[in-house]
């Protein structure tokens, strides 16, 4: 028998790197992966970039990153006053690493309207 | 400046070669041997040896010896200890001076090292363990084109390992068709496919074939997905100029790398060959092919973390570590060892996972561990545990061997990594919970249950050949 019947077709998916293969997440699922970066002592940023120049290295900054910061309910505050500013925008979640100069946490929270 | 006189003869190696009070200096290149003597020779001079004919020594006086300073030049074997659980070995401490060694030069490095004292009679087996390579000494090598900061950041991969797979079946593809599978496999998720190391420029694909065809199925896949993509196009050859002429191409089609096999093609070719990625924004990947030759013997060869040290030192980004879990060998704590030597800045020393030495690379950049070799969805949380984000999790058969083809294989892969680190980041223990952990993620993916349903038996587990020494 062909096997045509038995096989699935795989649509090429627009994907966001880092957690773009899963479902959108809770808030509370956001709020563990926050808690995660705060735990390993990286600095967390916001930065929003038009879903049509998702590929630029740079996207926008939202403000600066936020060094220091502790608590959980002021980085979800800034994705949502971010997300409100820009809706038409795709808003991720920096973990900035000062050790190894990299980024040790990196997805889009909220996907733009485009 | 006392003056010696000349006495002709054969003296015992211990009388100048064992210095069991010498205190290594900082600058000291020192080296760790397992030793297997014959019965009867006593252990110090069979290292007197060892350090001897790896240094300035031979079998016989010359009278030339005292127109220099061999005080200043000689190797010195200065401690013995010890094999847990092996009392026919001992390991050999031997500290050479740093003025041995051409700067920037594992080659030299490795020709005194691993030389002639290989073959020497008074020795059953030899096995280099161990190098502390001196910070001063490290400053003199090129090192990885990128290492891992900068692969990352022109990338755009943060926060997760990476995920690749070598295209599969190794050999007979045509370029066009290989380039379809290549495409394939990008489209569906993952970040970067491989040359299979055998793959160079056979009758059945040309590589200029190759490397025009990839060049488009990456290219393509980076603009339906929106994802940074790449191949690494074996560029290994028969000679230098042949590989520098594909490497060239590699970069004209777009590829963002390139891959060598560092041991068959020699540290020469490899060292040169970073050098050029270096200069030309390339990233290298290193495959090695032969390494089991040459690391696998318990009492024989070289270790795997000396080659991993050599070659960080030559140059790569990527090198090949083993998987710990799939189908070819590799001890866990053994295998965390050499990987923190490709990462970190500083390793310190730890028997535990058979590390001799202090070892401190300074600012030389990291390199990607990656583990490739009979791996499947079902092996991803533990992968994720052991090898840690700064790793490349190459799935072959894994990914194309799905029932739907690579693309969704490639999905399942994807979404499974995505999982793991997800939970991970979450404070779940992902090894223990694997099944809970993938069962859940493929209710959103029907690429990732098939996945789980194709490989649920498949297992290899069998003893590992080259243990680390415990009594």
């Amino acid at each position: 028998m062909a096997n045509g019947s038995q096989t699935g077709d795989y649509q090429t998916a627009q994907t966001l790197e880092t957690f773009g293969f899963l479902p959108k997440m809770s808030q509370e699922e956001v709020y563990d992966q926050i808690a995660y970066l705060i735990a390993q002592g990286l600095t967390p940023a916001i930065e929003h970039e038009h879903p049509s120049r998702s590929m630029d290295h740079y996207w926008t900054m939202w403000k600066l990153p936020f060094f220091g910061e502790k608590d959980m309910n002021n980085i979800i505050g800034e994705l949502e006053s971010c997300r409100r500013t820009y809706p038409d925008h795709h808003v991720r979640l920096i973990g900035y690493d000062n050790y190894t100069q990299s980024q040790g946490v990196c997805f889009v929270v909220y996907e733009g309207r485009g | 400046m006392a003056s010696k006189a000349y006495d002709a003869g054969v003296k015992e190696y211990r009388d100048m070669y064992w210095t069991p009070d010498y205190v290594p200096l900082d600058t000291d290149l020192l080296a760790c041997f397992k030793v297997t003597g014959q019965p009867e020779v006593p252990r110090e001079e069979v290292a007197a040896a060892v350090a001897a004919e790896s240094s300035t020594g031979t079998w016989s006086t010359v009278w030339s010896e005292l127109l220099t300073d061999l005080e200043y030049y000689k190797g010195r074997a200065y401690r013995i200890e010890d094999v847990p659980g092996d009392p026919e070995s001992f390991y050999a401490f031997v500290a050479y001076p740093i003025d041995l060694f051409e700067e920037g030069s594992v080659v030299n490095v490795l020709t005194s090292l691993v030389g002639n004292v290989f073959g020497f009679k008074a020795l059953k087996h030899l096995r280099l363990e161990d190098i502390r390579f001196p910070i001063a000494y490290i400053k003199t090598c090129g090192g990885p084109p990128a290492g891992i900061q900068v692969e990352r950041d022109r990338l755009a991969k943060y926060g997760r390992p990476m995920l690749g797979a070598t295209i599969k079946p190794k050999l007979g593809l045509s370029a066009k068709n290989y380039g379809r599978a290549v495409y394939e496999c990008l489209r569906g998720g993952l970040d970067m496919t491989k040359d299979d190391e055998n793959v160079n420029s056979q009758p059945f694909m040309r590589w200029r074939d190759r490397f025009e065809f990839v060049g488009e199925a990456i290219q393509k896949a980076e603009q339906e997905t929106g994802e940074r993509k790449g191949h690494y196009l074996n560029v290994t050859a028969a000679t230098p100029e042949e590989m520098y002429k594909r490497a060239e191409f590699a970069k004209e089609v777009g590829s963002p790398i390139m891959m060598h096999d560092f041991l068959t093609g020699g540290f020469t070719a490899n060292t040169g060959l970073a050098n050029w990625c270096r200069e030309n924004g390339m990233l290298l990947h290193i495959h090695r092919a032969m390494h089991a030759v040459i690391d696998r013997h318990p009492k024989h060869g070289i270790h795997f973390r000396v080659l991993a040290k050599c070659l960080r030192l030559s140059g790569g980004d990527h090198l090949h570590t083993g998987t710990v879990v799939g189908k070819l060998e590799g001890d866990r704590q053994s295998t965390l060892g050499f990987v923190d030597q490709l990462r970190e800045s500083f390793v310190p020393e730890d028997r535990s996972r058979g590390v001799f030495f202090d070892q401190d690379w300074g600012s030389l950049p990291g390199v990607f561990a990656v583990a490739s070799g009979g791996i499947h969805v079902w092996h991803m949380p533990a992968l994720v545990t052991i090898f840690g984000d700064d790793s490349m999790l190459q799935f072959g058969g894994g990914t194309q061997g799905h029932p739907w083809g690579n693309a969704a294989g490639a999905a399942a892969n994807r979404v499974a990594l995505e999982a793991s680190v997800k939970a991970r980041n979450e404070g779940r223990e992902i090894e223990k919970e694997a099944r809970d952990i993938l069962t859940e993620a493929a209710k959103n993916s029907p690429e990732l249950a098939i996945a789980m349903e194709t490989w649920k038996e498949i297992k290899f587990e069998f003893e590992t050949v080259d243990k680390l020494d415990v009594g």
